[in-house]
C-alpha cells in the first residue's frame, strides 16, 4: 500500500535531478550516476549498460520489446474507471483519476494486448506504474480478465508483466475483490492446460503479489526489482529494525523459493519463448 | 462486561439496574416496577443506538473485546463435537489460524478461521488474528482434507490482516494467500465464507472464496482498516471515521456492490451482547445455505463461484 508515498517521493527525486541535468536529452543512472544519451537509453531497454540497473519502463516499453515487430493489437481499450464509491480523501478519485490520464496519456494502469512473440500467439497484460501507482482498480481486473478470455478462445499462452504497489484504495472492496476475479479466471487458464507466465517488475506489492504476480506456471523476475506482500516500510515498523540488505529483492525471493528465475530485460523475450515452447505448441487446437 | 464509548448510556442503565436488584436483596423495598421499568429502557436505549450505527461504530463493534471468536462459534455451533487439526506439513502450526472437522448435528463440516485471543497473553498467542504464510497453507491443506472426503468447508473471518513481518516475507506471504484464492475458487465441495469480526484486506480474502460469502451485521470488509486508510490518504490517523465512510466497508454497502452475497442479522446490541442467540442464528443460516449446496452438481457449484467472483468490479466500457 505505500505507493502513494514512493510517487512523492519519485517526484521530489526527479526534480532535484533535473537541476543538472537538462531534461530530454540525457539521462543519469540512479544507481551508479553514469549519464547516457536518452536516445541510447532507450536502446538499450532503459537497462544502465554499466550497472545493470533496470530502469522502469511501462506498457509501451515491454510491448515494443515482446512483441513481433513490435505490432500488437489491444484488447478492451477504451475501458476506464468509473468512481463507483463517490470517493474522497483530500482529493476526489475522480480528479486524481483524470490528473492521472493527463500526466500519464493512458486510461488506466494496465493495457492488455495480443500479438506473436517468435511467431507464437500470446496475450500479454502490462501494468503501468505512473497511472496512480500501477494500483489494482476494476479496470486492471477487467482487462486481465478480458485477456485471459481471449487466450482461452484462441488456445494461446498468457503473460503477465507486473509492476504495481497493490490494491487501489479509492477502490476499496471493489479493488480487493479484483484479486478474487483474476484468480478465478487464471484457475480456467490452468485447467485448459494453457501456460501462464508471471513476470514480476520493480515494484510488485500487495495485492498484486498476493494474487496474478504469484500464481504462473513460471514467476520470472528481472533483476533487483522489489517483490513483496507488505511494503518495507510497514516491515519494517512491524519489526522494529532495520531490513537486511536485499531484503525482498528478486534475489532474495528467488533463493527463498518463490521465483523460477530471473531475467534481465534484453534476454526477456527469448527466455519467454523458451519457456512458451517447453510448456507446448500453441495455439492449442480445441 | 465491557462498554464502547457510545454504549455509555447502556452501561448506566444497566448499573441502576445492578444496583436497584442489590437493594432488592438488602432491604426489602420492592423495586420489581423499577427493575421491569429499566430492563425495557434498556431494551429501547439499545435498539435506538444499534440501529443508528455509522461505518466507524460498527467497525468498533466488530472489534468489541466481549464479541465471540472463531472457536466460540465453532464450539457452539458443534456442541462441542469438534477436533482442531494443527499444522501446515512444512513449517509449523500458526495459532493464528485454526481448523478442524467438527459435527453440526448430523453433518460433518470442515470449519477454518482466523483465531483472535481474550487477553493480553493470548492475543500474542494468537498473533491478533495475523495469521503467517504457514497459517494460510493449514487453510488450504484443511481444505483439501475435506475435499477428499467430500465434506463442505465453512469459514469464519476475523482478521485485521495478514502479518507484515520479515519472515513472512521470507516464507512467501504473497504466494500463500495468492494459491488460496486459486485453489479456493476450484473447490469441489461447497464453500461458505462469513465474516464474523474484522475482514482486512488479503489476510481477510486468503480463506475468503466461496459460493456463499456472507458478513454478520456489525462487521466490516475492505481492501485496508480505516485506521491504515486515514494515515495513508490523509497522512494522519485522524481521519478514520472519514475513511470508516469513504470505504464503504460495511455490510449493506459490500451487498449493494455486489461484493458479498448476504447480510446475518444480529441479536439486540451486537453478537457479544447475546452470544447465545448469535450462534443460533449462525447456525441457522448455515444450515439453509448448506441445504441448497450441497445437492449442487460440484462443475455447476464451482462455475457458479466462478462467474460471481469474475462479475466483481465496476468500469465504464
Ligand atoms: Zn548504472
Amino acid at each position: 500500500m505505500g505507493w502513494f508515498k514512493r510517487i512523492q517521493e519519485g517526484i521530489t527525486t526527479k526534480s532535484t535531478e533535473k537541476k543538472e541535468i537538462p531534461e530530454g536529452a540525457w539521462y543519469q543512472c540512479p544507481s551508479c550516476k553514469t549519464v547516457v544519451t536518452s536516445q541510447q537509453h532507450v536502446e538499450r531497454m532503459s537497462v544502465c549498460n554499466y550497472c545493470g540497473h533496470h530502469d522502469r519502463i511501462g506498457s509501451e516499453g515491454y510491448f515494443k520489446i515482446l512483441f513481433d515487430e513490435g505490432k500488437f493489437r489491444e484488447i478492451a481499450p477504451k475501458i476506464t474507471s468509473s468512481d463507483p464509491l463517490e470517493f474522497e480523501d483530500t482529493k476526489t478519485y475522480t480528479d486524481r483519476l483524470e490528473a492521472a490520464k493527463k500526466k500519464t496519456g493512458l486510461s488506466d494502469a494496465l493495457r492488455t494486448a495480443s500479438g506473436e512473440l517468435n511467431g507464437m500467439p500470446v496475450v500479454i497484460s502490462c501494468m503501468d506504474f505512473q497511472f496512480i501507482g500501477g494500483s489494482m482498480g476494476s479496470v486492471v481486473g477487467e482487462k486481465i480478465a478480458r485477456g485471459i478470455d481471449h487466450a482461452l478462445k484462441k488456445g494461446c499462452p498468457f503473460i503477465c508483466i507486473s509492476k504495481s504497489g497493490g490494491a487501489r484504495m479509492m477502490e476499496a472492496g471493489l479493488s480487493l475483490m479484483q484479486m478474487a476475479k483474476t484468480s478465478a479466471r487464471l484457475s480456467l487458464l490452468s485447467k485448459a492446460g494453457l501456460p501462464y507466465i508471471s513476470v514480476l517488475t520493480d515494484p510488485t506489492t500487495g495485492g498484486v503479489t498476493a494474487s496474478f504476480a504469484m500464481l504462473g506456471d513460471m514467476n520470472i523476475a528481472e533483476p533487483n526489482a522489489l517483490i513483496g506482500f507488505a511494503g518495507p516500510r510497514v516491515v519494517k515498523e512491524t519489526i522494529g529494525k532495520e531490513l537486511p540488505e536485499g531484503f525482498q529483492r528478486s534475489e532474495f525471493l528467488l533463493e527463498h523459493g518463490f521465483l523460477d528465475a530471473i531475467v534481465e530485460r534484453k534476454d526477456l523475450k527469448e527466455k519467454l519463448a523458451f519457456s512458451l515452447r517447453a510448456m507446448g505448441d500453441f495455439p492449442k487446437v480445441q | 462486561m465491557n462498554y464502547l464509548e457510545f454504549e455509555e448510556p447502556i452501561r448506566q442503565l444497566r448499573e441502576q439496574l445492578a444496583q436497584a436488584k442489590e437493594l432488592q436483596e438488602q432491604s426489602d423495598v420492592d423495586m420489581e416496577t423499577l427493575a421491569q421499568d429499566l430492563e425495557s429502557k434498556i431494551r429501547e436505549v439499545t435498539e435506538s443506538i444499534y440501529s443508528n450505527l455509522t461505518p466507524w461504530q460498527r467497525v468498533q463493534v466488530s472489534r468489541h473485546p466481549d464479541r465471540p471468536y472463531t472457536l466460540n462459534y465453532i464450539d457452539a455451533l458443534t456442541d462441542g463435537n469438534f477436533m482442531e487439526l494443527h499444522g501446515d506439513r512444512t513449517v509449523k502450526d500458526d495459532k493464528a489460524m485454526v481448523g478442524g472437522f467438527g459435527f453440526m448435528d448430523d453433518q460433518c463440516v470442515m470449519f477454518i478461521g482466523q483465531q483472535k485471543g481474550i487477553n493480553t497473553k493470548m492475543r500474542q498467542y494468537r498473533n491478533f488474528g495475523m495469521a503467517n504464510p504457514e497459517g494460510y497453507r493449514k487453510a488450504l491443506r484443511l481444505m483439501r482434507l475435506a475435499e477428499k472426503f467430500n465434506r463442505p468447508i465453512v469459514t469464519l473471518i476475523d482478521t485485521p490482516g495478514a502479518y507484515p513481518g520479515l519472515e513472512a516475507e521470507e516464507r512467501g506471504q504473497g504466494e500463500a494467500i495468492a494459491r488460496n484464492l486459486i485453489e479456493m475458487c476450484q473447490l469441489r465441495v461447497p464453500v461458505i465464507c462469513i465474516v464474523i469480526g474484522e475482514g482486512a484486506s488479503g489476510g481477510a480474502l486468503g480463506i475468503g472464496i466461496g459460493d456463499r460469502v456472507l458478513m454478520l451485521e456489525n462487521t466490516w470488509y475492505s481492501v485496508i482498516s480505516p485506521e491504515s486508510c486515514s494515515s495513508i490518504l490523509w497522512r494522519n490517523w485522524e481521519h478514520k471515521k472519514e475513511a470508516a465512510e469513504a470505504l464503504k466497508l460495511t455490510g449493506t454497502d459490500m451487498q449493494s456492490l455486489g461484493l458479498v452475497d448476504g447480510i446475518i442479522p444480529e441479536p439486540l446490541g451486537g453478537a457479544h451482547a447475546q452470544p447465545d442467540a448469535m450462534y443460533k442464528q449462525l447456525k441457522k443460516e448455515i444450515k439453509k445455505h448448506l441445504n441448497k449446496l450441497v445437492p449442487m452438481d460440484s462443475d455447476k457449484r464451482i462455475d457458479q463461484r466462478i462467474r460471481k467472483f469474475s462479475a466483481m468490479g465496476v468500469v465504464n466500457s
